[in-house]
């Protein structure tokens, strides 16, 4: 069984690749739905495979701009990438990290900062599932009410509406995303983006998980649009990230590519499947998967607080990083699937007329 | 050696640092350690790519940069092709939230 194994050049120690594919094939599914990078699934993946954390992380953030340019790709295809805005966001990032960073970097010089880290995450984390389970909860309340009035459910109706408060704001200049259908002063976008960046650089991740649901709820993107114009932030950030660990010698391309094989069809697949869920769908899965994320840092936060039962905590958080991957990889391949054979036997019903 | 490196670095980091930034902070946690390949173990393409590495971290990270994207064009577009081949149309879908 030697030949499941790979010498890794960079790192030195022998891997399970048909592992790495899988990986790559999992968190390339759940980032093409969701518009997520994945730091947050696949660093413990690798970690457990054999890695040490820092060529971990390092290999991690250099698949994921490598796997987000995929999904990028197909999702441009659809028209639900906005690069206006993403290109507009990005500027905003780039300053809210470096803040973000820094603010740690002054955490860490006082000794406390894992801990201000991990609440950190916890709160936002509680935050961001609270406001996407209220969102839906209010958008069904909303369409019981039209359908009991009699009125049609617009296709784009959303429950909460910030995003027109905020679109409202008069400060000049206004700029008009046509992708993302938003009229708003450009000031909106930079000033989530520079918020959205702090917070992905104070807890050192790579924004997906905060910028998705700030382009929904802040900006008024469509959540398909959304996905798309994150994923191209993602891109953007994981080519700095690879930079970066590359040039600090943490990254094993070897890895990369082994990844990035799994990844290319699992983002095709992640991608596609997004076509034939309703956004509110994807809105609800990506609550889940928060709310999961959110469980894991619980674990961990209660190992450090109780040592002894620290190891059989952080095996709990590593399997339910790893089960939550699984889970979410499947449920999104059976919609795959599902709408694939629906769309092929409607077209065949179509031809048939003809 | 390492601090000689980062200093012939220069301008780099910031032109690298302007084009993106979101990674920052977790790249500051790494630590500072020069590590080495040991090439005796390896023969042929990864043989050439640990050498590479034991050279010069900032040819490796720039080749990095470049080879990523290359193989995430590449490897899009073939799946690209074959995702063609099943029967779905690839070009539009509707954009409907609930």
């Amino acid at each position: 069984m030697d030949w499941l194994y790979v010498l890794m050049p960079i790192v030195g120690v022998k891997v399970f690749w048909p592992g790495l594919v899988i990986l790559g094939l999992g968190v390339g599914i759940i980032g093409g739905f969701f518009g997520m990078g994945g730091a947050w699934m696949v660093t413990p993946g690798l970690n457990i495979l054999g890695f040490p954390m820092a060529f971990a992380i390092g290999t991690d953030i250099a698949h994921m701009s490598g796997k987000s340019l995929i999904s990028t790709m197909r999702h441009a295809k659809f028209g639900n990438v906005d690069y206006k805005l993403g290109s507009v966001m990005v500027l905003g990032t780039v300053c809210g990290v470096e803040c973000g960073s820094r603010i740690v970097m002054w955490l860490e010089r006082m000794g406390s900062v894992a801990l201000y880290v991990r609440y950190g995450y916890m709160i936002l984390l509680t935050v961001i599932a609270w406001v996407v389970f209220s969102d839906v909860r209010q958008k069904q309340k909303k369409d019981q009410e039209a359908r009991a009035a009699g009125r049609s459910v617009e296709a784009l109706s959303t429950g909460l509406e910030w995003h027109k408060k905020l679109q409202q704001l008069n400060i000049p200049p206004i700029v008009y995303f046509p992708k993302s259908g938003v009229r708003c002063s450009v000031w909106l976008p930079v000033t989530i983006a520079l918020f959205t960046g702090l917070l992905a650089g104070f807890l050192g991740i790579g924004g997906g998980l905060i910028c998705m649901p700030a382009l929904i709820y802040l900006v008024g993107c469509p959540t398909h649009v959304a996905v798309g114009t994150d994923l191209f932030g993602v891109m953007i950030s994981g080519l700095y990230g690879a930079a970066t660990y590359s040039y600090k010698g943490r990254v094993d391309l070897v890895a990369v590519f082994i990844m990035l094989v799994g990844a290319a069809v699992g983002a095709q697949i992640g991608t596609v499947a997004t076509k034939y869920v309703k956004g509110y769908a994807i809105r609800v899965y990506f609550g889940l998967a928060v709310v999961g994320c959110g469980i894991s840092v619980l674990l961990k936060l209660l190992g450090a607080a109780y040592l002894p039962v620290k190891p059989a905590l952080d095996v709990a958080a590593t399997i339910l990083i790893l089960g939550l991957v699984t889970a979410l990889s499947l449920f999104i391949l059976l919609n795959f699937l599902k709408g694939v054979a629906e769309e092929r036997k409607a077209r065949k019903e179509a031809y048939a007329h003809v | 050696m390492p601090l000689k490196k980062r200093q012939s670095f220069g301008w780099k980091p910031v032109l690298l640092f302007l084009s993106a930034a979101p990674l920052l902070s977790a790249a500051e946690t790494a630590q500072a350690i020069v590590i080495v390949a040991d090439s005796r173990k390896f023969q042929g393409v990864r043989l050439l790519w640990a050498n590479f590495y034991n050279e010069s971290h900032f040819h490796f990270a720039l080749m990095t940069t470049l080879l990523i994207p290359l193989a995430g064009v590449l490897l899009g577009s073939l799946a690209d092709l074959v995702m063609s081949r099943i029967g779905i149309n690839l070009k539009s879908r509707s954009l409907r939230e609930g």
